[in-house]
């Protein structure tokens, strides 16, 4: 049995089932994102002034993600107007350099990941004669067999210093050498580090997974989907667009994601 | 009687597709990107403007990212052009969220009599 107004604009609404479905999906996602949103807004409006961090993202990859992601849009709408146009060659092009762009953005996200996940805070044990109190850096040695670790990074003897790295200029990092025994505590700038790098994660993973979703999609669309083109192509269209359409809402997601975590 | 397989569709003049143009769309795209590299850099100053206060960088960032988020959703969606239904969802989806939004920050001092808060 064939799915009605699949192809063709139900004469009540004006549009097709699947698009109806898409906005309805798009609507519940609002929803999703806006309720971290909130828990943002309440977590960072309650946060005593001079404790909220800042400069603790690389704001050079976030724009750059940014832009990767606002190319992977316009190279996605350019994928329906080659199918509306019935220019195939162009349609596989354009939705290969979004699934190129969605990779892209997908590794620099993983490469900032990491860079939190190797950054670690060592507090030292208070008869320690090292230059201060906490040693803050990244990993460069953690051998569980070594009574040892070596990191690339600074000493300070306040917590409070770590907050705002904006207002510190020429932080110089060097090869720290720390004897376990002078270890207290050891934690790396996961979402356990504080309320910041929490909704950091969490957001931002979400986003990811709908870019992983999306990419999925759309590689089907680009390979294994695409036999659809031969038989039936005006449903095809109404495929990519309704992807596209979920592509755009991830896309103005990440607009408002970029400024609230990287710039405020 | 006009022909049921040809009615016009309640609330709309016409069903109609988009009038597609590639060299059109293709422009379109490149004014829309440039938009929003201009609205990037725009926030980017924004938020190292120095002589201002935070709630004031706050308030430009925040309006410089929904007039960027209204480019992509307008141009790049067709919500510009979109019927009927899909703006009637949107106002409902934009009544709740406002609610979701609204609620947390009417909640935020809206503590028990007595809460110690640090």
């Amino acid at each position: 049995m064939e799915i009605p107004y699949a192809v063709h604009p139900r004469p009540d609404t004006g549009i097709y089932n699947a698009k109806v479905g898409i906005w309805l999906f798009l609507a519940s996602e609002v929803m999703l994102f806006g309720a971290l949103f909130s828990a943002y807004v309440l977590i960072r409006v309650g946060t005593p002034p001079g404790e909220w961090p800042h400069g603790w993202q690389n704001v050079t990859l976030g724009t750059l993600n940014t832009l990767v992601l606002a190319l992977s849009a316009i190279t996605t709408l350019m994928a329906w107007v080659a199918c509306k146009v019935r220019q195939f060659g162009k349609f596989k092009f354009f939705h290969g350099c979004t699934l190129l762009l969605a990779l892209t953005f997908l590794c620099i996200k993983g490469f900032e990941y990491d860079d939190h996940l190797t950054h670690y805070e060592i507090h030292l044990t208070a008869g320690s004669n090292a230059g201060g109190s906490i040693a803050d850096g990244h990993m460069v040695e953690n051998d569980p067999k070594k009574d040892y670790v070596i990191i690339k990074g600074r000493f300070v003897n306040d917590e409070q210093e770590l907050i705002d790295l904006r207002s510190q200029k020429d932080i110089r990092e060097t090869e720290l050498k720390i004897p376990r025994s002078q270890i207290k505590d050891m934690q790396s700038y996961g979402p356990w580090h504080n309320d910041y790098l929490a909704l950091y994660f969490t957001m931002t993973a979400l986003h990811a997974l709908h870019i992983l979703g999306g990419s999925i999609v759309i590689g089907y669309l680009w390979g294994p989907g695409r036999k659809l083109w031969k038989v039936d192509p005006e449903h095809f269209t109404n495929r990519v667009e309704v992807s596209g359409l979920f592509w755009h809402f991830v896309d103005l997601v990440w607009i408002f994601l970029f400024p609230v975590l990287y710039l405020m | 009687m006009s022909d049921p397989n040809t009615a016009k569709p309640a609330g709309e003049p016409e069903v109609r597709e988009h009038a597609v143009d590639f060299n059109y769309y293709l422009r379109r795209c490149v004014y829309v990107f440039v938009a929003v590299v201009c609205a990037v850099s725009l926030m980017l100053v924004a938020s190292y403007l120095p002589h201002f206060d935070w709630p004031a960088k706050v308030a430009m960032i925040l309006v410089v990212a929904c007039t960027n988020a209204f480019v992509v959703a307008g141009f790049l969606m067709h919500l510009i052009s979109e019927k009927k239904m899909i703006y009637t969802l949107l106002a409902f989806t934009a009544f709740f969220f406002a609610g979701l939004i609204g609620l947390t920050v009417w909640a935020m001092q809206d503590f028990p009599a007595g809460t110690v808060t640090h």
